[in-house]
């Protein structure tokens, strides 16, 4: 008697087995379809992940490197103090960053007049506070190891400080582009933050990340998964980005 | 000082975690030629190259160059032990301290190229430093270092690990600039190549002076028991 119920309880399992299954594969055929039609969705969505994720990689680059290069060379008080805020700002769970931001843009907080919640321009500045601490802490660790090789002889020829820092943002200019790259990685698959603060708003603010989340969510497998195979081309197109960098490093094309 | 054309070194000393690295050393050096630094490892000889050329910070005593004022690396460059390679081609390598001066690229190139040729690195101008062998890095640092016409130049075992042919290549370079009138400080313990090059010798051990002196003098007849022994090959304790 104790055996009838498990027995059908695991034939009703492989049957649920089978029809999720069918819907995988559905979804599989969905998916293609709609990647091989060029989706009118799928590309707005696609084009607004990029649009955010490549504007706060610009932005973060542009704050971060030279950041990073000045803790590499400057000997001051705070020096270990900013580093390990920064290592720590690394480990940020994305939602809360989203969750600060938010409380600071909505209606009653300090920047709430700008009106920015709900727009890309509150992604942006979401993926900033994420990505920044990223590429700052590669970039510092890169430009410190190629300081200690040219110290000497940046020293030995006088170079003034400025000069220093352009030489060494120069020749470490391949490892400072794969830390943006590490950077647009991050950005790009991130979903807490943008979430919160963007709200996942039809043809607003609805990301790549976001889309997968609600579409899966819904049951709309084909939508998740086209969505999904157009990050991870994005993915693999970054790191193959990556290795054709640190390739022209060795033969020194560049 | 005026009427003291020397280089003088006033009770030099450096000292690291309370541990006597060097000196104190007081001599005076003329204002002219080629003075090779002599003594076995741990001597003391990159340490003093080092002060000299200001890079080290000393626990006491001074250099007065004959010039008297002005930034003590301003007029110098150093040839470091292992050729410090800037991750850019030969061409910008030897370019380079011409660049810190906002000379225009393409003169910066034009002169990298004939200090090259002058050491003997024409061909190698395009590769990366990175790939070129340890004579050639030799080179390479020798042209970059001449290139701003010093009118002193300090070199730290220009020829450690380099084969007869490349060590002869830098020689003639060397003859050359002091021809031109660059004063020459060289630390080696080659000795062979000592007997070849030096005016004048000074000899360290255990980072105190043994003794400074012409170097014909000096190879001819050591007043010391230390260079005495290490001229013959004998190690010293």
């Amino acid at each position: 008697m104790p055996l009838e119920p498990a027995a059908t309880g695991r034939r009703r399992d492989r049957g649920m087995g089978r029809a999720a299954m069918n819907e995988i594969l559905q979804g599989l055929a969905q998916a293609a379809q709609l990647l091989a039609g060029l989706d009118a969705d799928l590309i707005e969505i696609t084009l607004l992940s990029l649009r955010v994720s490549v504007t706060a990689t610009l932005v973060s680059a542009l704050i971060a490197l030279p950041l990073g290069a000045w803790l590499a060379v400057s000997r001051f008080r705070a020096r270990r103090v900013v580093i390990v805020v920064l290592n720590a700002l690394m480990g940020l769970p994305p939602v809360v960053v989203g969750l600060v931001v938010y409380v600071i843009f909505s209606r009653a907080g300090p920047l709430g007049v700008l009106g920015l919640l709900f727009t890309p321009t509150a992604m942006v500045i979401a993926q900033v506070i994420i990505v920044a601490p990223i590429i700052a802490s590669i970039a510092h660790q890169t430009i410190r190891d190629l300081w200690a090789d040219y110290h000497d002889l940046l020293i030995s020829l006088n170079a003034t400080r400025a000069q220093r820092i352009k030489a060494l943002l120069w020749d470490g200019r391949r490892a400072l582009i794969t830390a943006a790259l590490a950077g647009f990685g991050r950005a790009i698959g991130e979903v807490g933050a943008i979430m919160v603060v963007g709200g996942n708003i039809d043809h607003a603010t609805r990301a790549l990340t976001t889309a997968i989340a609600l579409e899966t969510g819904k049951g709309d497998f084909g939508m998740a998964l086209a969505l999904g195979f157009i990050l991870i081309a994005l993915a693999v197109a970054v790191n193959l980005a990556v290795h054709l960098l640190s390739r022209t490093e060795r033969s020194s094309r560049w | 000082m005026v009427g003291a054309p020397g280089i003088r070194i006033e009770a030099l000393a450096i000292r690291r975690g309370g541990v006597p690295i060097l000196g104190p050393l007081t001599l005076t050096l003329a204002a002219t030629g080629l003075t090779v630094i002599m003594g076995p490892n741990g001597s003391g000889k990159t340490s003093l190259l080092r002060a000299l050329h200001g890079l080290e910070r000393l626990s006491g005593g001074a250099v007065h160059w004959p010039d008297g004022t002005g930034d003590p690396n301003a007029r110098q460059a150093l040839v470091f032990q292992t050729p410090i390679l800037m991750r850019r081609s030969v061409a910008d390598n030897i370019a380079y301290p011409l660049r810190l001066d906002g000379v225009p690229l393409a003169e910066a190139r034009a002169r990298a190229e004939a200090m090259a040729a002058e050491v003997g690195l024409r061909g190698a101008m395009a590769r990366p430093a990175q790939v070129l062998s340890g004579g050639e890095r030799q080179k390479m640092a020798l042209a970059r270092a001449l290139i701003r016409a010093p009118g002193v130049l300090l070199l730290d075992e220009p020829c450690a690990n380099l084969d007869g042919r490349s060590t002869t290549d830098i020689e003639v370079v060397l003859h050359r600039a002091r021809a031109r009138g660059t004063r020459i400080i060289l630390a080696t313990h080659d000795i062979a190549q000592a007997r070849r090059l030096a005016d004048d010798v000074v000899f360290l051990h255990h980072g105190q002076l043994i003794e400074v002196g012409a170097g014909a003098a000096f190879f001819a007849q050591p007043l010391s028991p230390e260079a005495t022994a290490y001229l013959k090959g004998e190690l010293l304790p």
